[in-house]
């Protein structure tokens, strides 16, 4: 019987195409990659579960914890910067930022998802060297399962963020809540990209994942996150200097979620064409994705052996 | 039999590894200023061809650094070739390191269905095999403690578990079998002999000769990211013996050891008729011939020999010791014979190593592998000794 089965599967076998291995040496399109990822979308899903249950597994309060960062961090930007510094606006005070609170949470929900999926992206590669050496998958489930846990928390945070608005009387308007999606959608292409072109250099250069961290620190203080648009449109004295401001899609990425969620601030002084600017961004990100996959795929053959 | 189809399909493939040697931007600007070489390239494979038929089981052997796992991993799809292309059919799968996708935070049965699914196993599929898995591994009530907690062997045997579950048409291994106990070893053994009989085909790194003996039909010997040899895995085994002599040899040479009171000088294998041999065939009448060779007078000395086969078992020693023999003072050059009637040894490739001992059994001289010789017979037999069993068969009268 055994021979039956080896002969069949000798048959089975002889009938299969010749296949080459891993991933050719010329640029794989970016369509087979996407193929190459559908065919491993439950392991993609297995290593997000994994990032979020690793994370805080023998915690009493298990990822409630990855809950307690921004909130601390609003909880200090509330105290410190509204109240003690006088950003938030006190009735019988002219100037200040109106609802200071849903203001600073809306910024940094989105910029936590943002920074986490850059500064997770890139240290996946290296971080599941382990992995990579002894396995093929595609690569580019690493910097994507980052992404996921990324999202995830991201998700929570969103569901808080609309819960307070609902809570002060200030629930989201349909008119503008369209804004929330393109922001979205800005901030997560620029962030992946910039995970898959940092995740495949940190191979060869560990010094990028040092560098991103100091990087990020300027980033959140170059968007208006903690501080309002218009307190900087007031201070750039030259038009371009304004442009080069709003040249930053996560800054347009978070005045869009401001836009969207902010609703004491809705006659706030937002930019021109916010909406035209955000979907400009999206394009050029976009391109920038597809390029960032590409290097991201040229060099992954290598990773194995840098590692 | 209809002629076996190529299952992997290697085609000129080099491996060429540039080692760098500046990882930190610190070190790359200072490069980039002085203008130095900063990488240094390495040819971990030459102009390796290689088709592997279906069903077929072969060894890569070669000493260490030799390109076997760079080879392995070439396969595997998991390096990528400098030139070259390399190809395959149906699902590989490689064991290259047992567990390497377990998270040590995770419990047992969240790490099967990750380390499957990383094999390439669908959700369902590892639903089907799951309790399987489990019980093959045999560590069912650990199954929902974190791996973190496992004994080493706890978690090998169920990476291996894993591994072999998943249904692959070529399983590449690479030194993985020596794990766990004796027991779950013979599991392992049997779990591969069973994929050989369902016609999978596996290619195996391993530094055990038994090991590749017992298992492969062919062997391919890698030597410096060459391709020393590609054929049956007698002679395979036999070229890589050679080789190991040959560094072994040239190894001696450069150690500059002081030298002994006496040494053990050349070895002889002669036939019946006194004539040199290295090949001989089962049942000759052969005479080992060792020459000693007196610096300084030795007393109550010792002349020894042992006949080590190809996979290292010595299958033979003898020694003038227990032979009961006077030894003459060793104040110049002794000869030892010793007369063997019938070498009744099974087909292969052995060694011949002398030894000159001191009169309490210290060796004063070896000579590892002096001799080699092969033996030829009908091949009837497996084993050490030829018996030479004559084999019948007989019906039974009638039914019982």
């Amino acid at each position: 019987m055994t021979v039956s089965t080896a002969q069949q599967r000798l048959a089975a076998v002889a009938a299969l195409p010749l296949v080459p291995a891993g991933r050719p040496i010329g640029m794989p399109g970016v369509l087979r990659s996407l193929q190459d990822l559908w065919a491993y979308r439950e392991l993609l899903g297995l290593l997000v579960r994994r990032e979020l249950r690793a994370r805080y597994k023998d915690s009493a309060l298990g990822f409630l914890w990855s809950l307690a960062r921004p909130l601390t961090m609003l909880l200090v930007y509330y105290i410190a910067i509204g109240k003690f510094l006088g950003a938030e606006q006190v009735p019988g005070r002219p100037g200040g930022i109106p609802g200071f609170a849903v203001f600073v949470f809306t910024g940094l929900t989105l910029w936590t998802l943002f920074s986490d999926i850059v500064a997770g992206g890139t240290g996946s590669i290296v971080g599941n060297a382990g992995l990579v050496k002894k396995i093929y998958v595609p690569r580019e489930v690493f910097p994507l399962a980052v992404t996921g846990s990324a999202l995830f928390n991201f998700a929570i945070q969103l569901a808080i963020l609309v819960a307070a608005t609902v809570l002060t009387g200030q629930a989201p308007a349909l008119a503008t809540l369209g804004y929330a999606p393109l922001a979205l959608a800005v901030a997560l292409v620029f962030a992946v990209a910039l995970a898959f072109f940092l995740a495949a250099v940190n191979v060869t250069l560990r010094d990028v994942q040092y560098l991103v961290e100091v990087a990020l620190m300027v980033m959140m203080w170059a968007s208006p996150i903690i501080y309002s648009w218009s307190l900087v449109a007031d201070k750039l004295p030259a038009p371009w200097m304004a442009e080069a401001y709003l040249a930053n899609p996560v800054t347009l990425a978070v005045l869009g979620f401001q836009r969207a969620f902010w609703m004491q601030g809705a006659d706030h002084v937002y930019p021109d064409h916010l909406a035209l600017r955000l979907a400009i961004a999206l394009g050029v990100g976009l391109v920038l994705l597809v390029g960032a996959h590409r290097v991201f795929a040229r060099r992954e053959g290598d990773f194995a052996q840098e590692l | 039999m209809t002629t076996p189809t190529s299952v992997i399909v290697v085609d000129g493939v080099s491996k060429r590894f540039i080692i760098r040697r500046d990882k930190s931007l610190k070190e790359r600007a200072i490069h980039a200023v002085r203008r130095g070489r900063t990488s240094e390239e390495f040819w971990a494979l030459r102009d390796i061809d290689l088709e592997v038929a279906a069903g077929s089981t072969v060894g890569l052997v070669g000493h260490n650094g030799s390109g076997k796992s760079t080879l392995l991993k070439l396969v595997g799809g998991i390096l990528r070739p400098t030139t070259g292309t390399v190809a395959h059919r149906g699902r590989v799968a490689a064991l290259l390191e047992l567990g390497a996708g377990f998270h040590p935070d995770l419990s047992g049965r969240e790490n099967v269905y990750l380390n499957a699914s990383l094999l390439g196993l669908s959700k369902k599929q590892t639903d089907g095999y799951f309790d399987e898995i489990v019980d093959f591994s045999g560590i069912e009530p650990f199954i929902d403690s974190q791996v973190k907690f496992y004994s080493s062997g706890m978690y090998v045997r169920l990476a291996f578990a894993v591994a072999v579950h998943v249904d692959p048409e070529v399983l590449l291994i690479d030194e993985v079998l020596a794990v766990g106990d004796e027991p779950f070893q013979r599991k392992c053994m049997d779990r591969i002999r069973q994929f050989q009989s369902e016609g999978r085909t596996i290619v195996l790194v391993s530094h055990s000769a038994s090991q590749v003996h017992d298992l492969c039909d062919r062997v391919v010997v890698l030597d410096g990211g060459h391709m020393l040899f590609n054929g049956a895995t007698d002679a395979g085994l036999h070229v890589l013996h050679r080789g190991y002599e040959e560094a072994m040899r040239l190894e001696e040479e450069a150690a500059d050891t002081p030298r002994p009171m006496a040494t053990v000088g050349p070895v002889r294998l002669l036939d019946a008729r006194g004539l040199s041999r290295s090949s001989l065939t089962a049942g000759d009448e052969v005479t080992i011939e060792v020459t000693f060779v007196a610096r300084e007078t030795l007393r109550g000395w010792r002349g020894a020999v042992t006949i080590e086969n190809g996979q290292g078992q010595v299958v033979y020693g003898a020694n003038t010791h227990r032979s009961g023999l006077a030894m003459p003072d060793l104040d110049r050059d002794a000869k030892v014979t010793f007369h063997i009637p019938r070498l009744d040894l099974v087909k292969g490739t052995y060694s011949i190593s002398a030894i000159l001992e001191s009169f309490e059994g210290i060796p004063v001289d070896v000579r590892a592998h002096a001799v080699t010789f092969d033996v030829e017979s009908d091949g009837a037999a497996t084993g050490i000794v030829d018996l030479r069993a004559a084999v019948q068969v007989e019906r039974a009268e009638s039914r019982a």
